[in-house]
């Protein structure tokens, strides 16, 4: 008897309650917080508009097939990564380890981030917020200094929140706020992941649909500040001539990819609870078309507050000019307002020039401020959370984004989770009769250990890193050899009617084209000039250095050897697993036979694994 | 409000009223603060002299003491603030902002703590009892099969028992004319 509590299929394997909520995960995993940092950052600055053109070529030949060919591959195996690799062809099991071990590199970072999205929101219901107002210095004369010369926000973000270290050879203490706070979060993962897809399936319903729900009011809201038009005028405008920039092109491959979170295995997984008579291309086009939709929609509340933030940064330079201007001359209050400012400007340039020169005006241009585009967690940290306390009522923005950070996030942990969980489950790695309960305390436990790691000063040179090298070059080489050893190990005449079987119709030949040529081509690629690029330069990284002689900007600093030594194990790792798994039961099959033989061993059809 | 010469007492007035509490001399009379070179702008200068002193003008630093002591009354006078009452050279000793004792994320850290472990104590203690159910359901499906097994072994077969037709007891049968007819 099985102690798990799911209701099982004839064959023991649980199953979605409806089809909703296996979609629902699907685009729950795939729309992450990249839709939300990344996409605009992109956006803005490879033309606005035209970006869309390469990215929606990306989506059709590379995005969609891949998804595609992961769902149809996870339902029609019924098994997890490795299970499913090792049941097309034992060559090809180092495919799914691999995957595994993405997933698992993944999800150690991942909830990082989250850890301090949830530092954020807790911070969040105080008044003042406490990134808004710098802290005093010792005899209380003036604010903090680093503080003083940053900006609060920035000073919140690298010295309340990290305690960030100037170098990443330092790795400063433990930050016991955000070890709570990392507690905390494993536990959450812990609560939704409990049963594997029993317990996510219910937590999907609220943490895949909410992000829209904020997304919807802070569009709202955010077309009703003052200069969001100029930012969303800015985003949009497109700029033909980027396209013939190579690099506008790989940005968009590289981000579809990795936004619609393939070669991680969670797709398998989800896929492999499904009953096999299920329509995977349907599903496979309405996930990749809602997770560009989300981007295309989240890219808006984003840029029209990037764009009231410029504004009001904007208004706040003039402003302070024309206090100089108006302290310096003695003329009356309001005679010099924001409209006529240029105006007044030339009239004094021309008359007083050498006063005017004195004074040191800092020159206000909007475009400028515009420009200054931010990804990533300096978009949402720095920058969101500014625009947030100029806003009326901000404990409340601050909250709400905050909970849409966190739900956004934890709906792509609930897939990396699944992509480690379930591989295991099938390894039977515990005892059948131990409950599920207990294998999901051991994974969330022993992230959760591995992961305070991050919570040094270093933590956040450490998550850059992972990021970088961990979550994006193996997935390129396991999504390459998932579509050639699909196509070419497997055969691909076999996989079409197995996919027939499947979805009740013949395959379009579009499918063929892009799973034989198109794709792996693309990846092939992708993967070259990715690599090439990063190849290009010795990675450096930008270090927070109040010390520093131009504070409060970066310091570029290059990695030491022994870290750029890791870097290169966290990106090989995965990827020499595919070719090692080969060749051991290459080995494995020349000690057991006299004469070595080409022919693969037999491979189980998904319709006779299930007729 | 407009600034007029009603205005210009009053700041005398306060600027005096600061002199006085600073130093503790009660001497200092609104005609020792003069205001010169007022503009457009509400800008000007202001002397404060010392009339026991001949006449002499009251040493820059103890004005500013003076002034930054009492610098709330007086923008609280003007119904100004800091930033819109400002002394050139006189920065504002700024207030701490409120820091209650325990802060206000621990509070809500353990509000969120508490409903994460309550909801992991909930749904393992309910799949421990849905297993126990299961495994009491499964042993009392075993029990039903042999309690089936059990009647047929009896001394009479159920089905022995079955075949014979409803036998008529001629004792109760003779007494249907007793029975009400409905």
């Amino acid at each position: 008897l099985s102690a798990t509590p799911e209701t099982p299929k004839e064959d023991g394997r649980p199953k979605w309650d409806n089809k909703f909520q296996y979609i629902l995960s699907c685009i729950g995993f795939a729309v992450g917080l990249g839709n939300v940092w990344r996409f605009p950052y992109l956006c803005q600055i490879h033309g606005g508009g035209a970006f869309l053109i390469p990215y929606f070529i990306a989506l059709l030949f590379e995005g969609i097939p891949l998804l595609h060919l992961e769902l149809a591959l996870g339902q029609c195996l019924r098994k997890g990564s490795i299970g499913a690799w090792n049941t097309i062809s034992p060559y090809l099991g180092g495919v799914g380890v691999g995957s595994w071990m993405v997933s698992v590199l993944v999800s150690l970072y991942y909830n990082t981030v989250l850890t301090w999205v949830m530092w954020y929101f807790i911070n969040s219901f105080q008044e003042p917020l406490p990134w808004s107002v710098c802290p005093l210095n010792e005899n209380r004369t003036g604010f903090n200094e680093e503080c003083y010369e940053s900006t609060a926000v920035n000073y919140f973000w690298y010295r309340k929140t990290l305690n960030i270290t100037p170098d990443i050879a330092e790795s400063g203490t433990f930050q016991w706020w955000l070890i709570l706070c990392l507690a905390a979060c494993w536990a959450i993962v812990y609560l939704c992941t409990i049963r594997g897809i029993e317990t996510t399936g219910k937590a999907i319903y609220v943490t895949a649909i909410f992000p829209y729900l904020v997304l919807t009011i802070f569009l709202i809201q955010g077309l009703t500040l003052p200069g969001a038009t100029e930012g969303l005028t800015y985003l949009f405008t497109p700029n033909l001539n980027t396209l013939k920039n190579p690099r506008v092109w790989l940005d968009a491959a590289t981000q579809i990819f990795f936004s619609l979170s393939l070669a991680f295995g969670g797709l398998i997984a989800f896929a492999s609870y499904n009953p096999t008579k299920n329509d995977c291309e349907k599903d496979a086009v309405t996930v990749a078309i809602v997770n560009s939709m989300t981007s295309l929609y989240a890219s808006i509340p984003v840029f029209s507050v990037l764009g009231f933030k410029a504004t009001t940064a904007y208004w706040d330079c003039l402003d302070r000019n024309i206090i100089n201007i108006i302290n310096e001359f003695d003329l009356p209050e309001e005679s010099i307002m924001r409209q006529n400012y240029t105006s007044w400007i030339s009239f004094l340039n021309s008359s007083y020039p050498e006063k005017i020169a004195g004074l040191k005006l800092k020159s206000c241009d909007l475009q400028e401020f515009l420009d200054q585009s931010v990804s990533g967690t300096g978009l949402a940290f720095i920058v969101f959370t500014q625009a947030i306390i100029l806003m009326p009522g901000s404990q409340a923005w601050a909250i709400l984004f905050f909970i849409m950070l966190f739900s956004l996030g934890l709906s792509s942990m609930f897939g990396n989770i699944e992509g480690v969980f379930t591989p295991l489950l099938e390894l039977q790695i515990i005892p059948k009769s131990a409950p599920k309960e207990l294998l999901s305390g051991i994974i969330c436990l022993i992230s959760f250990l591995i992961a305070l790691c991050f919570t040094l000063g270093s933590g956040s040179y450490w998550i850059d890193i992972f990021d970088r090298y961990a979550g994006s070059v193996p997935l390129l080489v396991i999504a390459f050899f998932e579509v050639i050893g699909v196509v070419y190990i497997y055969k691909i005449k076999r996989f079409s009617e197995d996919v027939e079987w499947m979805t009740g119709r013949k395959l379009n030949l579009f499918w063929q084209i892009t799973w034989r040529f198109i794709s792996p081509l693309l990846l092939l690629i992708v993967f070259m000039a990715f690599v090439t690029l990063q190849m290009q330069k010795p990675p450096s990284y930008t270090a927070w250095n109040p010390k520093y002689e131009d504070f409060p900007m970066k310091e570029e600093k290059v990695y030491p050897p022994w870290v750029q030594a890791i870097c290169v194990l966290l990106a090989a790792l995965p990827c020499v697993c595919v070719p090692l798994v080969a060749l051991f039961h290459l080995v494995k099959r020349k000690r057991r036979s006299k004469e070595p033989s080409l022919v693969p061993p037999e491979v189980s059809s998904c319709q006779g694994a299930n007729s | 409000y407009a600034w007029d010469a009603n205005e210009e007492y009053l700041f005398k007035a306060m600027v005096a009223f600061a002199m006085r509490r600073h130093s503790s001399k009660s001497t200092t009379q609104i005609s020792n603060v003069l205001l010169c070179n007022v503009t457009d702008r509400v800008s000007f200068w202001f002397v404060v002299t010392d009339s026991s002193k001949n006449v002499t003008t009251v040493p820059g630093s103890e004005v500013e003491a003076a002034i930054r002591m009492n610098r709330n009354r007086i923008n609280n006078a003007f119904l100004l603030s800091d930033k819109t009452l400002q002394f050139l050279k006189i920065t504002s000793t700024l207030s701490p902002p409120v820091e209650p004792s325990t802060p206000v994320w621990l509070i809500v850290f353990g509000v969120v703590l508490c409903l994460i472990v309550a909801g992991i104590i909930f749904l393992i203690v309910s799949g421990i009892q849905k297993h126990k159910k299961k495994n009491k359901e499964s042993t009392e499906t075993e029990n039903l099969e042999e309690k089936v097994e059990v009647t047929l072994e009896n001394g009479i077969p159920c089905e022995a028992l079955d075949l014979k037709a409803g036998h008529i007891n001629g004792v109760f049968a003779a007494d249907d004319d007793r029975f009400t007819s409905l």
